[in-house]
């Protein structure tokens, strides 16, 4: 299978949505979310501690999710993040954009793929 | 055994690692916390897998990225981390430190308190500022310096020999203040009056370099003190200004004057405790800001410079000679002040190891100008001291701040001349000022204790 590089732009928009989804699930911490979504997309997506933290960090500060500290082994520290009741409602928010637009490509594909020339773009998996 | 030494090797690296995050400003110990974390996750996993502790590492610090991407990605969340903040009391991370600042705090609002309490008590003895507004000009600084030196020698812990001296020059200066019979109108109260806040600020810089008052370091470190005080000073003044405009104005349009407790409360003891909160300000916030009055010289060099030459080219255009009014040698008096001021300042923040650049070229000029500029000055007075006004307690002063200051320019000058010429390390320079401290201290005490009996107290 080819592997897909998933333009930067695409990556930054979808990481709000995709990281309040996860946290949706269960509590979690970074390297955790950072494997999750790695596993989700099959290794496909990228993505940086530099867009993770920060991310993060900016989705505390709008009060979608909170954090505390826990001890781990030793010496170590692990910040866990939590979804809040805002950060669930935000997310039902994105969802509802999200599935706008992809029901809106996914028409345009279907259309194109009545055509003929470009059916070389498969919906699902090999042709 | 090795799986131990594996163990404490990554260790290592781990603490090395932790030393670069925590030098990046952007990242906060927590962000090194959770980073770490993050890290080890990484390098577990790789271990896991199959990796040595050692590739393991390298791997993992390698797929994180490089540490300024990372901060930068930081800066763009947390851009606030980028202005250093001013901390009041603590949240520096260490408890020790926070008890420190809370304690400094804690001092600073005793000795405003005190000197607040200072400037008040005269009016217990019936003294008010406006029937006695001569007492006042003469004692001004008495009600509020030697509190600031009070902090400043509790703050560095001084000796009880030096908090003696300390006590005993302050009592000199209430003695020189207020022994001598000057009539209110007198010229010597007036040069008591400006030469006894100098005398007595350099009181407080003794209480400044308390813990080794004779090493040239820690005396530029006063002078850079002294800047940055009058930096915060003057902008506590602005914003006390604006409060009163403001409260003035607001009762004023429900009909009640505030006037009487303006001028009687809120401006003496606002002055007299902002002028203890400014050093403690300076104090805490030595590393945390850049210190502004280097910037300003820089800025100013140039303008003044600038502005001197052009003086100095009308002068020889017009063949106008300098029309000496009484005030003249007060003028050039001050200018002297200001151009020592700027090479005070720029030598305070220059690095000493630098070699000459333009800027130092330019701080000769300057010097140099200032220098022509004076001697013109005095050749004009020479002809006029002895015959038309005779001799007085002003013009006396006014002469011998004026020999003070171009003795010091002059020798300044000679050595930014050899120091651009490198023939004299930039050290020089610095120990010829730092060690002519004690001179306008001399000198002030002089004027103060000496002068009212000799003019016979005119």
């Amino acid at each position: 299978m080819r592997s897909v590089k998933v333009a930067k732009d695409l990556v930054a928009a979808s990481a709000t949505p995709m990281v309040l989804g996860i946290l949706a699930e269960d509590a979690s911490y970074g390297y955790a979310i950072l494997r999750r979504i790695n596993e989700l997309s099959g290794g496909e997506l990228d993505w940086t501690e530099g867009l993770l933290y920060p991310l993060l960090h900016r989705l505390e500060r709008l009060g979608y999710v909170e954090s505390s500290w826990q001890s781990v082994t030793g010496e170590r520290r692990r910040k866990y993040y939590r979804i809040t009741e805002k950060g669930l409602a935000e997310l039902a928010e994105q969802r509802r954009q999200w599935d706008t637009v992809v029901d809106a490509l996914k028409e345009i594909w279907l259309g194109l793929g009545d055509r003929g020339p470009l059916t070389a773009i498969p919906l699902e998996g090999g042709a | 055994m090795t799986a131990r030494e594996d163990q404490d090797e990554l260790e290592a690296q781990f603490a090395q690692w932790r030393q670069y995050v925590q030098r990046r400003r952007e990242l906060l110990p927590s962000d090194a916390d959770e980073l770490e974390d993050h890290l080890r996750g990484s390098v577990d996993e790789l271990v896991a897998a199959g990796l040595s502790p050692d590739e393991a590492f390298l791997v993992a610090v390698k797929r994180m990225g490089s540490l300024d991407e990372l901060s930068r990605e930081f800066a763009r969340e947390h851009s606030e981390r980028l202005w250093k903040q001013l901390v009041l009391t603590g949240e520096t991370g260490s408890p020790v430190a926070d008890t420190r600042s809370r304690r400094d705090l804690w001092a600073m609002v005793i000795c405003a308190a005190g000197a607040v309490a200072s400037v008040k008590a005269p009016a217990l003895f019936g003294l008010s500022f406006e029937d006695d507004s001569s007492f006042y000009a003469r004692n001004f600084t008495l009600f509020a310096l030697p509190w600031l030196a009070a902090f400043l020698a509790w703050r560095r812990q001084a000796r009880r020999p030096l908090i003696g001296i300390l006590v005993a020059l302050f009592a000199l200066g209430a003695v020189a203040a207020n022994a001598y019979p000057l009539a209110d109108k007198s010229q010597s109260v007036v040069v008591t009056s400006i030469h006894l806040p100098i005398a007595l600020w350099l009181v407080v810089g003794l209480a400044y370099v308390a813990d080794d008052w004779r090493s040239p370091r820690r005396r530029m470190d006063f002078i850079r003190f002294t800047g940055e005080w009058f930096i915060y000073f003057v902008l506590m003044a602005l914003g006390g200004g604006v409060l009163s405009a403001f409260l003035f104005n607001t009762f004023k349009a429900i009909g009640i004057v505030p006037e009487g407790f303006i001028s009687h409360w809120l401006l003496p003891c606002g002055a007299t405790a902002a002028v203890v909160v400014a050093g403690w300000l300076v104090e805490a916030k030595q590393s945390v800001v850049e210190n502004i009055a280097p910037v300003l010289t820089r800025l100013f060099t140039p303008l003044f410079t600038a502005a001197l030459l052009a003086f100095l080219v009308a002068v020889v255009w017009t063949s106008h000679g300098i029309d000496v009014e009484r005030e003249a040698l007060i003028l050039f008096d001050l200018l002297l002040v200001v151009v020592l001021g700027l090479l005070l300042y720029s030598l305070s923040a220059r690095d000493p190891l630098a070699p000459p650049g333009l800027f130092d070229k330019l701080q000769l000029a300057l010097v140099v100008s200032a220098l022509a500029i004076d001697v013109l000055v005095l050749l004009e007075i020479a002809g006029r001291i002895t015959d038309e006004y005779g001799s007085t307690p002003n013009r006396a002063a006014a002469l011998g701040e004026n020999v003070i200051l171009l003795v010091n320019l002059a020798w300044s000058a000679w050595l930014l001349l050899t120091f651009i010429r490198r023939r004299t390390p930039f050290a020089a320079l610095e120990r010829w000022q730092t060690g002519y401290l004690p001179v306008y201290a001399a000198w002030a005490w002089i004027v103060v204790l000496v002068f009212p009996p000799l003019f016979s107290y005119a």
